[in-house]
């Protein structure tokens, strides 16, 4: 697939990107530009090397002993598997939110307020609060109970918080690992609508089960889908509009509409 | 405020068929003045403007395609997008119809009109208001207004067969009239199909607002 097809630059890049878990092929050659400011989604069936793809963006797979990635990943002009490179500080950079949500058994303030203070923040941490739960169209709900449990909220809500937690770091890039998957249907167009608003400031890529979801809310689509040996091979990419309604490979269309996978 | 965006590419599909509708309305306007002015040249534009109205009808489809494949619409949404669909197919054939006026304006040249223009530019307005009034009824999802439309159309038939009438009497009684009289029943006939696709959208509005299939039936000529 030719890069530069996508006219915006892109805030990640994955070049030639194939994983081994010890011996094992996982991901094959995945060649992929992820735009600024534009939501990237994953889709494809179970097995098909979605997470693990989206958790080499942060550098997440260095926790698994048995990793191996090969090809390169570059964040803007970073490469981000460069020996110098610092994972933490890319983790800061490029966020994370999780299939659960997962907040911290403290107050809804602790929690945003976490990653700037052990990130040595200075300035205002009330007004950063602030802050990063408008970011997550959060704050309304909960600016008049601040010190409350964060267990308290609802799961939607407590998806949103991780997701303010995620901003007050100051992130560019927010990975989304099914964010969706615990959540109703009302909390879930909620998160759809945040990440329409949380696009014009950072560049989102999002891995979903839901390829309706990634039909509503995506700009770029991925589909990943396991061969018989089950690596995992990116089989087409490209403009969300143009995949789902006029898919090239016969293998998207087969399994946008539903007859496999 | 849920789905935002989507809610704006639906009012935009509404924005689309006004624009095709205002595009069909001027087409007809021309047309007729064309005809009662003998303007050949004004005829010729309408010719040439009938394929912007094709192209609006296009790139209307993309987008109600774009809109069911990704955006899964339900209920009355899902309604609206079908309607939309219908309705700009619906506007292209007016659109057709208005470039058939057109075409007979230039058949016609300079030959003299077998008669003095009244009845079908009374036809023309009638059906036009007809367009005006259904594209309403489907931007408020308005059912009384739906229902006059196709209420309407019986006008429409009358001044149609009123027109018929007299063309008749003028060709049995000088058959050297029957070419020119033959255009402007012509004319007329199209008028008649523009306001008849006025009425399928009426009914198609209907079926918006109610969600049960319509059809052709005397009952929604009723105005209740």
């Amino acid at each position: 697939m030719d890069p530069s097809a996508v006219a915006t630059r892109p805030a990640i890049r994955a070049t030639n990107v194939g994983v081994y878990y010890g011996s094992n092929k996982v991901v094959e050659d995945v060649t992929m530009d992820m735009p600024e400011n534009e939501i990237t989604a994953i889709i494809g069936p179970s097995g098909a090397g979605k997470s693990t793809l989206l958790r080499c963006i942060n550098r997440l797979n260095d926790l698994i002993e048995i990793f191996r990635m090969e090809g390169e990943m570059w964040f803007g002009d970073f490469n981000l598997y460069a020996p110098e490179s610092d994972p933490t500080q890319i983790r800061y950079r490029i966020g994370m939110v999780f299939q659960r949500p997962n907040p911290f058994p403290k107050s809804i303030y602790e929690n945003v307020a976490f990653g700037p203070k052990i990130n040595g923040f200075t300035g205002s941490m009330d007004d950063i609060v602030e802050q990063s739960l408008q970011g997550a169209a959060l704050w309304d709900e909960v600016k008049d109970r601040l010190k409350e449990s964060a267990l308290a909220l609802s799961g939607g809500q407590q998806q949103r918080l991780c997701i303010a937690r995620a901003l007050a770091v100051e992130p560019s890039v927010i990975l989304m690992d099914e964010p969706c998957s615990a959540l109703d249907p009302i909390a879930t167009l909620a998160i759809e609508e945040l990440m329409q608003e949380l696009k014009k400031r950072y560049s989102i890529v999002i891995v979903t089960h839901n390829m309706q979801q990634a039909g509503r809310v995506s700009d770029k689509t991925a589909f990943l889908m396991p061969d018989e040996n089950r690596v995992a091979h990116l089989i087409e990419f490209g403009d969300t509009r143009t995949l789902f309604t006029n898919p090239s490979d016969e293998r998207t269309e087969a399994y946008i509409t539903g007859r496999f996978g | 405020m849920l789905r935002s965006d989507y809610d704006r590419n639906l009012a935009d599909l509404q924005t689309d068929l006004a624009e095709m509708g205002s595009l069909v309305e001027t087409a007809t306007q021309s047309a007729i003045s064309a005809l009662e002015t003998q303007n050949v040249q004004l005829a010729q534009q309408v010719i040439d403007a009938d394929d912007d109205i094709d192209r609006l009808q296009d790139a209307l489809e993309s987008k109600c395609v774009m809109l069911l494949a990704t955006q899964q619409p339900a209920a009355t949404d899902l309604r609206a997008v079908l309607c939309a669909v219908h309705i700009a197919a619906e506007l292209e054939r007016m659109g057709d119809y208005a470039e058939g006026i057109a075409k007979i304006c230039i058949r016609i040249g300079d030959q003299p009109l077998v008669k003095p223009l009244i009845d079908i530019p009374r036809m023309a307005e009638l059906a036009l208001k007809m367009l005006d009034d259904s594209l309403l009824a489907y931007t408020s999802r308005d059912e009384w207004l739906a229902r006059k439309v196709c209420a309407d159309d019986d006008a429409i038939d009358d001044l149609y067969n009123q027109i018929y009438r007299e063309l008749l009497t003028y060709m049995l009684s000088d058959p050297r009239t029957i070419e020119r009289a033959t255009y402007l029943l012509w004319v007329a006939h199209n008028l008649e199909r523009i306001a008849d696709r006025a009425t399928n959208i009426g009914e198609r509005v209907l079926w918006l607002v109610t969600g049960n299939t319509v059809g052709n039936r005397p009952e929604n000529r009723s105005l209740r």
